[in-house]
């Protein structure tokens, strides 16, 4: 236990770290709700999915790990949090799209649906340990254990890398990601182009809820690694208003996670430091980030720019 | 009854009749149990001290029970009572928040299991919840851990209990202090309570008993249960060279976990942590809620009340009671550490040592104790903390 205090250093070091650990969740989750607003429709529940994700996937992963070994149990465990994701997703991309339904309060109700489910079935998984995702160790070059340690990268992280220029070349460049914004932006024309709406917001409805249910996986199998009731604490809903300030835009929900992920740490980090005054204000920082933002970037004379065009409209 | 015994053919009239007769006797019956109950222990404690034949026992968690922390204490405790004491049966109900869904879970222990006697376990349920509740039922008792109750404003049905669980914490920060060479010490902490202020003190003077220069760094999480951050607080810890890290947070898991991967030594809180840290968990400060439980458990049975005085209102109790216990010492802590870590106890329970000991001054250098004072365990301006200690690199505001 030779580690060196790293003093002032620590702070950058720990927002970089944190950024590197924190913002998995966000980054799954907001490109989830990405692709599902581009359909036109809002999914509040990915709170309640992203519960359900860690939940399921902890769950998995504690059960399977005795048949099919540590190594692979935790993996299964990701998947599982992507169809208990698929499957939340489907209720809500079923009911939000009933005539006279609205889709924000659906959404809340899911949001409730899908914690208290999490909650029920995870009872017994609270106090077992389950199998851990392997991380990548990008910081074997620095002989600092505080670097290797910050430097501990999820796959799950880089999944999320990945999926943003895919995404984005969805969404510009095929023919289906062509369908995702004809639907969001002007359902009578894609109507009129042979489009079945319903299924196209059922499509993006579900691949999100996927993607939010992984976002799950990363709470409870990478970082912090646990599973109690209280493990997302609001992350699911921070990262649908992410998406309205990161423009529906993949490469900006990628910005805007890093930052968030990178906001949690300030709190502690300056604590540990010895700037003990105002934590209170440096815990909140995420939050403050987001009104900032919304305050900026909001315009009574306009829409937002981006914004699907039958987002939040009865069809 | 004897109708449908007499007849083979009933008429739809009659079988509404049989029905709402059998649930009526039904229902009365249960009533007719549920209020034969209460005399007989209102009685016996009034009079002969005959004792109840069966008492049910509400237990309220505001957490899941097996959280490795403060629920998880009380339950084990719950447990125990049960099995020591013949006569108890429990009724649970976890993760109650400290709202009116508490007192909705009470009504229904009292209204519906028959409950004469309830734990809500949590802080924040004493005021208003139990308080209305107590007012409400004068012949259910409420035992409620926390340090409120006081004489003449409260219900005579109400008891107020807790340990000075900050004498484990001493304990726990004199070996801590011995196995790190550096003396860096940290510790992850929720919101400047006054308990949690005194953990944090009572750590920090234990640690600086065998290191004068001892330093403990304190970071607020602000909230009991936020995983995400207590990880962060963790982890910034680790980064600093922290050495031996210790929490006040409502489950102690993350922080436990998180220390062991980042090769940090740890020491437990509220429950036994050491399956979570296997290669550097120290001790820790544990409550033993077992043998207050099975003791008050057994009183009850004895037919012993709170509203008959033969129960008092407030229990306080410190390691030498059984209020709180140490965890078994982990296999990296050092023999040294270890005779002083007994030491240290042996100290506390015969009243030799005193943790709160002039002179003292606080961390930003304002005298707290002149020399020749000091403030025993049971001392009620200990239960007032608004500062930290010389050696605590932390502010409370």
């Amino acid at each position: 236990m030779a580690t060196e205090a790293l003093g002032w250093w620590g702070v950058p070091l720990g927002i970089l770290a944190g950024t590197l650990r924190g913002s998995v969740p966000f980054l799954l989750v907001s490109l989830g709700e990405c692709l599902t607003e581009k359909s036109g429709k809002i999914n509040l529940g990915l709170e309640g999915t992203l519960l359900m994700g860690a939940m399921s996937a902890y769950a998995v992963s504690y059960l399977s790990s005795g048949i099919v070994g540590p190594t692979l149990a935790p993996w299964l465990g990701v998947l599982t949090a992507g169809i208990a994701g698929m499957g939340l997703g489907a209720i809500h991309g079923w009911l939000s799209q009933q005539p006279r339904v609205n889709d924000v309060a659906v959404g809340i109700a899911m949001i409730i649906f899908g914690g208290g489910l999490a909650n029920f079935f995870g009872k017994p998984f609270i106090q077992p340990q389950a199998p851990q995702l392997p991380t990548l160790a990008a910081g074997g070059w620095s002989s600092l254990p505080q670097v290797q340690s910050a430097l501990q990268i999820s796959p799950l992280f880089l999944l999320g890398l990945a999926i943003v220029p895919l995404m984005s070349w969805f969404f510009k460049s095929t023919r289906w990601g062509l369908y995702v914004r004809a639907v969001g932006d002007s359902p009578d024309a894609a109507l009129a182009m042979g489009i079945s709406i319903f299924w196209v917001r059922m499509a993006a409805i579900v691949a999100g809820s996927f993607l939010a249910g992984i976002g799950g996986a990363s709470l409870s199998l990478f970082y912090p690694g646990v599973w109690t009731e209280r493990i997302s604490s609001g992350q699911g809903l921070m990262a649908v208003a992410l998406v309205i300030f990161a423009r529906w835009q993949p490469w900006q929900c990628l910005w805007a996670s890093l930052l968030f992920g990178g906001a949690q740490a300030l709190g502690p980090a300056f604590q540990s430091v010895g700037i003990d005054s105002y934590y209170y204000l440096f815990n909140a920082a995420p939050y403050i980030l987001t009104l900032v933002i919304m305050i900026i970037t909001c315009s009574p004379q306009r829409t937002l720019t981006g914004a699907p065009g039958a987002l939040g409209k009865d069809s | 009854m004897s109708d449908r015994n007499r007849s083979f053919r009933l008429s739809r009239r009659q079988v509404v009749r049989g029905l709402l007769a059998s649930s009526a006797f039904g229902l009365t019956a249960k009533f007719g149990t549920g209020c034969a109950q209460s005399p007989s222990t209102e009685g016996g404690a009034a009079t002969d001290g005959s004792a109840p034949e069966e008492l049910v026992v509400g237990f309220i968690y505001v957490g899941p029970k097996d959280d490795f922390g403060y629920n998880q204490a009380h339950a084990q405790g719950a447990a125990a009572m049960a099995a020591n004491v013949p006569g108890i049966r429990l009724v649970e109900e976890a993760s109650v928040p400290e709202t009116t869904a508490v007192a909705e879970a009470m009504r229904s222990m009292i209204e519906i299991d028959g409950a004469k006697v309830l734990f809500p376990t949590s802080f924040g349920y004493f005021d208003p919840h139990i308080l209305a509740l107590a007012g409400e039922f004068p012949d259910v008792q409420f035992f409620h851990a926390g340090g409120l109750y006081q004489e003449g404003v409260h219900p005579k049905n109400v008891c107020s209990y807790f340990g000075f669980i900050d004498e484990a914490q001493y304990v726990a920060g004199v070996v801590a202090a011995h196995m790190s060479p550096a003396g860096k010490l940290g510790f992850v902490a929720a919101k400047p309570i006054p308990q949690l202020l005194r953990n944090v003190n009572s750590f920090t003077l234990g640690a600086r008993s065998v290191n004068p220069d001892a330093t403990t760094q304190v970071i607020f999480t602000g909230d009991w249960s936020v995983p995400v951050k207590e990880a962060e607080a963790t982890n910034s810890m680790a980064d600093q060279g922290i050495e031996v890290i210790t929490c006040h947070v409502d489950s102690p898991k993350v922080v436990m976990e998180t220390a062991e991967r980042r090769g940090v030594m740890t020491s437990g809180y509220h429950a036994d942590q050491s399956p979570l840290a296997p290669k550097g968990y120290l001790t820790g400060a544990e409550w033993d809620w077992s043998s207050i439980y099975t003791a008050v458990g057994k009183d009850l049975m004895a037919g012993k009340t709170l509203m008959a005085g033969d129960i008092p209102h407030i229990l306080r109790g410190g390691l030498a009671d059984n209020f709180c216990k140490m965890s078994a010492y982990g296999p990296a802590v050092s023999d040294e550490a270890k005779a002083a870590g007994d030491a240290a106890i042996a100290g506390i329970k015969s009243g030799e040592v005193i943790i709160y000991q002039g002179p003292l001054k606080n961390n930003t250098g304002g005298e707290i104790l002149p020399a020749d004072q000091q403030l025993k365990t049971d001392n009620i301006e200990l239960e007032k903390m608004d500062y930290f200690v010389e050696g605590v690199i932390g502010s409370i505001s």
